[in-house]
């Protein structure tokens, strides 16, 4: 198989690298050239001097956060549940969360849009903080696929029936056992879930602009229009934070108790 | 072996003492109790949004059932729409296609060092998710028409980029920017069916005297077509829907289907809200299609990676 491959297989290497590096190159210099005639890092003092920057950015981190804990609270004590006492739900239970990835954001928007609307019998669209509500139930549908896979996967790997027998018979309620013990267990696969939902949400355009929320995907988009160097310093400022997020979530999926989609007969067997 | 001990647990327990309490309620009647909250999220935030759509694409403006929304798909106007979109997404995913299973075999079977392969991975990784408004912005700075590259080949090489018709804000440049986050999608999905290549097959053929070229031509394609054709689909739908890049790349001038809907959301362009339903069916309709299919092709594909 290995006979003179290196050659080939390093040229299409370097081609992806290329491919991949020139355009953050290319915006990384974009972005010090604000001051004509030198280099400077004067468009990054001037998106972070922005006040409306901060205020999109805090916006949409704060319905991020939401999104996150509402999605967490939603999905474990289903997938803890599911797998404990309805295992005939599972398929259900399994295709509802992958729903989302063949509606497009604009179609569930859309949606959204006209349930809660006006004349509806839960019109959360004719007040700011009911429109905040709706933004971040979208952010929870959109992140759906992968708050659930990671729960699940997290879940597949502790013996969740002999934690809950030994919690019980310790004399622990429903409540506690899952608060206690299982969150705890699966709290790895719920932060790589969160920083999954965190990246998506963020810089996230469609929902936040068709419903009109002061968030930071539209304000970039309007930066986009009105000027130049600006945007590319963004471009770099995303590209890192998404970088930074993946490498926590590196960091915290190498440190669960194990990756396997079975479980192993005793739990934390996996270093 | 836990398993069977809990079962078995559960089998005699109650004849010799009380069944523990996580086991009282196994066979309760009110157990479904408990998924209630999710099924209710998703049937008031997922299904009940879809199904107004659809019953909607298929009502007259004053409620009748009607199929002639449906019909006006085939408008002109909206046709051009499904025609450029699809265009769109099958030759980004096509290169895509191409260029990640290229880089992919590059990585796993390339007879590069490892720290290669964890290297591109772990960066596939980030650019999958490093699409929407920023990607577009780097593509500016790149290709657009003071962009680093469009000005290097114009000075260097006295290369007019522009002056051969293309521009990153058309066909082209668009499928050339969503190849950022498609070619890193094709390479994570794709690794587990070039590892599943199992190196056993290849001595095989080569032990009973085939050639590099007879082995990928009667083993490894036959092997690969199912998980390739369905990434295919996975990066079909993926650029199908994709619709911040297109908006700050074009500013809504590129009426692909998402944009077309994203107007019509905004405006009613189509001077008709059912027309907008019918909109959204058809997209939901043809990244239904190629999900299932990827999904299906994909269960095919897994039988040769255990």
């Amino acid at each position: 198989m290995r006979r003179g491959t290196p050659i080939l297989s390093t040229v299409i290497v370097l081609l992806g690298a290329a491919y991949f590096l020139v355009p953050l190159y290319a915006a990384f210099q974009f972005s010090l050239q604000m001051k004509r005639g030198e280099l400077s890092l004067e468009a990054y003092r001037s998106v972070l001097s922005s006040s409306v920057f901060l205020s999109t950015l805090t916006f949409s981190a704060v319905a991020s956060f939401a999104a996150i804990a509402m999605g967490a609270l939603l999905v474990v004590p289903t997938v803890y549940w599911v797998r404990l006492k309805l295992p005939r739900l599972r398929p259900v239970v399994e295709f509802l969360s992958l729903l989302p990835l063949i509606i497009p954001p604009v179609v569930l928007v859309f949606g959204h849009i006209r349930l809660f609307g006006s004349n509806s019998v839960l019109p959360l669209t004719m007040t700011a903080s009911g429109t905040n509500v709706l933004l971040v139930m979208g952010y929870v549908v959109l992140s759906l696929p992968y708050m659930f896979r990671a729960v699940d996967n997290g879940m597949a790997a502790i013996d969740i029936r002999t934690l809950t027998e030994a919690a019980e018979s310790l004399g622990a309620s429903r409540i506690r056992t899952i608060a206690g013990v299982i969150f705890p267990n699966v709290r790895s696969a719920i932060v790589s879930g969160a920083f999954l939902t965190f990246s998506i949400c963020l810089g996230e355009f469609v929902l936040a602009s068709l419903l009109n929320r002061p968030a930071f995907g539209p304000y970039m988009v309007q930066l986009g229009q009105d000027y130049a160097y600006e945007p590319a310093a963004l471009a770099i400022l995303s590209f890192a934070l998404t970088w930074t997020l993946m490498a926590l979530m590196q960091l915290f999926a190498t440190r669960s108790p194990g990756r396997r989609r079975r479980a192993p007969l005793k739990t934390s067997t996996t270093p | 072996m836990t398993t069977i001990a809990t079962d078995a647990l559960e089998e005699t327990a109650p004849r010799t003492a009380p069944r523990p309490p996580f086991l009282r309620g196994a066979r309760g009647r009110w157990d479904w109790l408990g998924a209630l909250p999710y099924l209710a999220f998703t049937a008031l935030f997922m299904v009940a949004p879809v199904f107004y759509l659809v019953t909607g694409a298929f009502q007259h403006p004053d409620g009748g059932f009607t199929l002639q929304n449906i019909r006006d798909l085939a408008a002109p106007n909206i046709a051009a729409s499904y025609w450029l979109s699809i265009r769109l997404s099958l030759a980004s995913a096509l290169i895509g296609t191409v260029a990640g299973l290229l880089l992919a075999w590059a990585v796993v079977l390339g007879g590069l060092p490892s720290w290669v392969r964890s290297a591109v991975t772990t960066f596939s990784g980030v650019a999958s998710n490093f699409a929407g408004v920023p990607l577009a912005f780097a593509f500016i700075a790149t290709l657009g028409r003071i962009g680093l590259v469009t000005v290097l080949l114009r000075d260097l090489f006295g290369f007019n980029l522009y002056g051969t018709g293309f521009s990153l804000f058309s066909f082209w440049g668009l499928a050339l920017t969503y190849l950022y986050f498609q070619m890193p999608l094709m390479l994570l999905v794709v690794t587990p069916a070039l590892e599943g290549l199992k190196p056993d097959w290849s001595e095989a053929a080569a032990s009973l005297g085939a050639s590099r070229f007879q082995f990928w031509r009667h083993v490894g394609a036959p092997v690969l077509a199912p998980s390739v054709l369905g990434c295919f689909l996975l990066l079909f739908a993926n650029a199908f829907g994709t619709l911040a890049t297109v908006i700050a790349l074009t500013g809504s001038n590129f009426s692909v289907v998402p944009i077309l809907l994203f107007q019509q959301i905004r405006g009613n362009v189509l001077y008709n809200p059912n027309l907008g339903y019918a909109l959204a069916v058809g997209m939901i309709a043809i990244m239904a299609v190629s999900n299932t299919l990827y999904l299906m092709l994909r269960a095919r594909a897994e039988r040769w990676q255990r």
